[in-house]
């Protein structure tokens, strides 16, 4: 009987611990525990010497002062290797300006990209596609985003994520569509009936005991 | 390797973190602060350090070898 090999893809999973790694990268040996008491973002993408990879790593040069100010590091991923990497980001300072400041992991065994879902065989076999691993100071995974190959990532929705995970750790509250830093934000619902109907009477910007804003 | 280079040297960042040891022992998050660096980029440059047996690893914090010292005496001649 002919046996069937089955490739199992694991893919982490949000409220699950980061999958720990020790990775070569542009600023020597990483491992996810160097991280440890700092937000991390992760992120990957198709290959070094791509347009709409350079258009990103600039963006995330970017607002990387703003992601510091909130205590948040980068760290890019890509199939490639450190050489690739380094002649890169030299090359994006030489013809724009923009140094990246960032680490960038050279994955070329694919454990790092296997090991965090980076690599979409429907889109490509070799090259991971454009995630974005939000990750708290616990090392737990918080947000993921997956965006094709042919679309450029949104700093400043990745900068609102950040925002409104850490006012949710810092007010236990949540944040309602479209939040932005300094707008109302969703008081969690009650558990029972007497806290729904004392939730009435908090002076809270209610439309009815289950959604109820306040300022913070 | 980000702190010590091909030929056995510690890069300017090794060498920061290895002087900044020079006072005694410190812990991954002082002397990020004394050399200026991410804390993840010191706790990656200690354990390259300590793998090159320029500084030893002590409870929580690190200190420098007799190695270290030594090369310390050196740079500095």
């Amino acid at each position: 009987m002919e046996e069937v090999r089955e490739q199992t893809i694991s893919l982490p999973r949000l409220g699950e611990p980061a999958p720990a790694f020790e990775a070569v990268t542009t600023h020597g040996v990483l491992k996810l525990e160097d991280f440890k008491g700092s937000w991390l973002i992760i992120f990957s993408h198709p290959a070094d010497f791509t347009p709409v990879c350079t258009t990103e790593f600039i963006a995330f040069a970017e607002i990387y002062p703003e992601l510091q100010k909130r205590g948040v590091e980068l760290l890019g991923l890509s199939v490639d290797s450190v050489s690739s990497h380094i002649a890169w980001v030299r090359n994006v300072e030489q013809k724009t300006g923009v140094k990246i400041p960032f680490p960038i992991i050279a994955d070329l065994s694919k454990e790092v990209s296997l090991a965090y879902g980076m690599i979409h065989p429907g889109q490509s076999k070799t090259e991971t596609v454009r995630c974005v691993f939000i990750i708290d100071p616990n090392q737990i995974i918080r947000t993921i985003l997956y965006y094709p190959l042919t679309t450029g990532r949104n700093m400043g929705e990745i900068l609102r994520i950040v925002d409104a995970l850490q006012t949710t750790d810092k007010h236990a509250v949540a944040t309602p569509a479209n939040w932005r830093p300094g707008d109302m934000v969703v008081v969690p619902p009650p558990n029972t009936q007497e806290m729904a109907e004392e939730r009435l009477k908090q002076g809270y910007e209610c439309i009815d005991w289950y959604l109820c804003r306040k300022k913070l | 390797m980000a702190c010590i280079s091909p030929d056995g040297k510690p890069t300017e960042s090794g060498t920061k973190m290895l002087r900044a040891l020079e006072s005694g022992l410190g812990t991954p998050e002082e002397i990020a602060k004394q050399v200026g660096l991410p804390l993840f980029r010191v706790r990656s440059g200690l354990r390259e350090l300590t793998q090159a047996g320029l500084a030893n690893q002590k409870d929580d914090g690190y200190e420098l070898s007799p190695k270290g010292i030594e090369l310390l005496v050196t740079l500095s001649a």
